[in-house]
């Protein structure tokens, strides 16, 4: 198998500085020598490869922005070029490192006391202990906010009742992030693996990520002491804090995983020979495809870059995260339909790789903010309506401006 | 210890190349460039030796500005600086002439050994460091498949690779000059970390005239071998097509191996 030499229609490389070039292409490297060889039988065994944590810690692919503990301090751009590059091999691998780095190594870094980053951030950034974040429950997906997981003060300490749902890495985790409603509103907590009243159970028959671990978990009683509070926390926006930083990691490896069957597509169409000894690329309705794959995908590229320029410049909002995951996201499950198509039946089976991104897919789809409520954030921006719960004010609000033009 | 590293950049072996108009090198224009791979195992080598002894890593290499980029990635890679031997009078040389002026780098402070690859994926003349060895006076060992530190790095026990599967094992009084093969070790990956370290490493630019050269014994000027041309070779001609299921492919194959090229 040839070295994936990425997708650049638009020369946009020289866009990016050295260092991020370089990154990028170690990470790939990696990919392309420890993860692509075994991921197929990762995909088939329904199994995450644990046996590369370390090595990734040794690389700093966790928390590879924070500039502290011995991390890298990455750019945001070059930050986002490692979730292209994981993604490119599997949703699910770059999935564990996004649930590492943005939604638990964050959350400590940004809003825990001393004590809780100098325990944990070495320890979460080598790989030895791994984390998982639990925001989601059964009944309560695009709406956190009803969540019903409470913990009450007890003591000193805090009681935790509740349950979530659809959290990846939860039954490998050494520490969970969760958040629970309190008197004082949604705070987020750690709770070590092992804490009595804390269980947790993988959940079977996915379809899709099957190369990441999905879990539910349990919180009956569960007693945790003072110091388990994430003291900086004061509301449910500093989960969502966390979700816009998974969310941007996201827009750029749903470009990997578009890269990815694209690049396969391409290559098989050039290759396999049909109607009159001809490769099925000299068709034209062949081509079209490719070439919607490749536009999409180059506009996505302008699209994350200008995302993490803004992002490094602290300038880069909520809004925007959401067109990026949305829009790069929707491609890159297109992106798989196609290639699936120009594969014929090669495409349904797993010597190539398009099936398991087009499995992968409908989770990053509707994970992490569905498609739909990333298009109404949007649309809130624009309309100053937030169409998922419209508050009655911003119904009555058009009837108000036709009653001030009388 | 003090270990310096020659690495070249040479053209991704997986690039498809073009011909330069004049006919005499590659068109280098959006071609992409790699450490060659030789060299890659050669600066491993140099990284572990360094981390056992406590020494240091010194990686240079003679080329254009393109050049900075594998001196960055070797930094990234754990080398602690980097010299760069940029001039246009050192371009378009020979192996002699490419030696002198790494030699007028290297002798400019003292080092315990040199390390570097066998031979480069471009020009493959397999030459320099045995010359660059010839002016420093040093002994040197090329094909080595493997170095071990003896009487405290006073000489080295070093595995060379010789013809018909055998190994040879000498012993080398340092300093010494060791060409390395590729694949006698497990290169590294550059740690994140190591990547954003890297920019802030020292890393020195050198001409001719920073060396005291004389730019008539470098570079073109001071080669005495001139590439002519450059030519892919002529496809086609000599190839022949097994027919067949694979069992009798094979047993063709293999009384061709045989009988006409006689390679069995």
């Amino acid at each position: 198998m040839s070295r994936f030499s990425g997708v650049d229609f638009l020369e946009l490389d020289p866009l990016l500085t050295e260092e991020e070039r370089l990154v990028r292409d170690t990470v790939r490297t990696f990919v392309d020598d420890r993860v692509m060889p075994i991921i197929e039988e990762c995909h088939r065994e329904a199994r995450f490869p644990l046996e590369l944590v370390s090595e990734m810690g040794a690389l700093n692919l966790f928390g590879a922005t924070i500039d502290e503990y011995g991390l890298p301090g990455l750019s945001n751009v070059a930050y986002g070029l490692t979730m292209q590059e994981l993604e490119r091999c599997d949703s699910g691998i770059r999935s564990f490192v996004s649930v590492q780095s943005a939604l638990v190594m964050y959350p400590i870094y940004a809003f825990g006391s001393q004590e809780q980053k100098d325990r944990w951030i070495p320890a979460l950034g080598s790989g030895k202990a791994i984390g998982c974040f639990g925001l989601t429950e059964p009944d309560f997906g695009s709406n956190p906010g009803g969540m019903l997981t409470t913990a009450r003060r007890d003591g000193d300490g805090w009681v935790l009742n509740g349950s979530k749902q659809w959290i990846t890495n939860g039954t490998l985790a050494d520490i969970a992030v969760v958040w629970a409603q309190t008197d004082e509103g949604v705070r987020g907590f750690l709770v070590e693996k092992g804490t009595p009243g804390f269980t947790s159970s993988d959940q079977h028959g996915k379809f899709s990520l099957r190369a990441s671990v999905t879990s539910e978990l349990g919180f009956q009683d569960c007693r945790i002491p003072a110091d388990a509070i994430l003291p900086k926390t004061t509301g449910l926006k500093n989960a969502l804090m966390c979700l816009n930083q998974a969310r941007y990691g996201i827009a750029w490896g749903a470009l990997g995983s578009a890269m990815e069957t694209y690049t396969t597509a391409l290559d098989y169409a050039k290759q396999r020979i049909q109607f009159g000894g001809q490769p099925i690329a000299c068709h034209q309705l062949v081509q079209e495809k490719l070439v919607w794959m490749v536009s999409e995908i180059t506009k996505g590229q302008l699209l994350v870059l200008q995302m993490g320029r803004l992002k490094d410049a602290d300038r880069l909002r909520h809004y925007q995260i959401s067109l990026g995951k949305r829009n790069n996201v929707w491609v890159a499950r297109e992106c798989a339909k196609l290639a699936r198509e120009i594969l014929g039946a090669n495409g349904i089976v797993d010597d190539y790789p398009v099936i398991r991104h087009m499995l992968n897919i409908e989770s990053v789809y509707t994970y992490e903010g569905t498609h739909d409520i990333h298009g109404l954030v949007i649309g809130e921006h624009i309309t100053g309506i937030p169409a998922y719960n419209p508050p009655e004010r911003t119904v009555k609000a058009p009837r108000k401006v036709l009653e001030d033009a009388r | 210890m003090r270990i310096a590293v020659c690495i070249k950049q040479v053209p991704d072996t997986e690039a498809r190349l073009r011909l330069r108009k004049d006919g005499r090198w590659v068109d280098e224009e959006d071609l992409p460039f790699v450490i060659n791979e030789s060299d890659e195992y050669a600066l491993e080598e140099a990284l572990t030796l360094a981390e056992k002894t406590g020494g240091e890593v010194v990686v240079l290499s003679l080329g254009p500005a393109r050049v900075k980029e594998a001196l960055r990635k070797a930094l990234a890679l754990g080398a602690q600086r980097a010299v760069h031997l940029q001039d246009e009078a050192f371009e378009g040389g020979d192996a002699p002439a490419t030696a002198r002026a790494l030699h007028a780098a290297l002798s400019r402070e003292s080092f315990d050994l040199v390390l570097t690859g066998s031979q480069s994926d471009d020009n493959g003349y397999g030459a320099t460091a045995s010359v660059l060895a010839g002016l420093l006076g040093w002994p040197h060992a090329w094909l080595v498949m493997g170095v071990e530190l003896e009487e405290g790095g006073a000489s080295l026990k070093v595995v060379r690779e010789m013809e018909s599967g055998m190994n040879e094992i000498v012993r080398i009084a340092t300093p010494a000059v060791i060409e390395v093969q590729a694949g006698i070790n497990h290169p590294r990956y550059a740690s994140l970390k190591g990547i954003m370290q890297a920019k802030r490493k020292p890393q020195e630019v050198l001409t001719a005239a920073d060396l005291g050269l004389d730019p008539a014994v470098v570079g073109a000027a001071g080669s005495r071998l001139e590439v002519v041309s450059v030519a892919f070779p002529s496809t086609g001609a000599g190839a022949q097509m097994i027919e067949g299921d694979a069992a009798t492919a094979a047993r063709v194959l293999v009384e061709k191996l045989r009988n006409e090229a006689r390679v069995l």
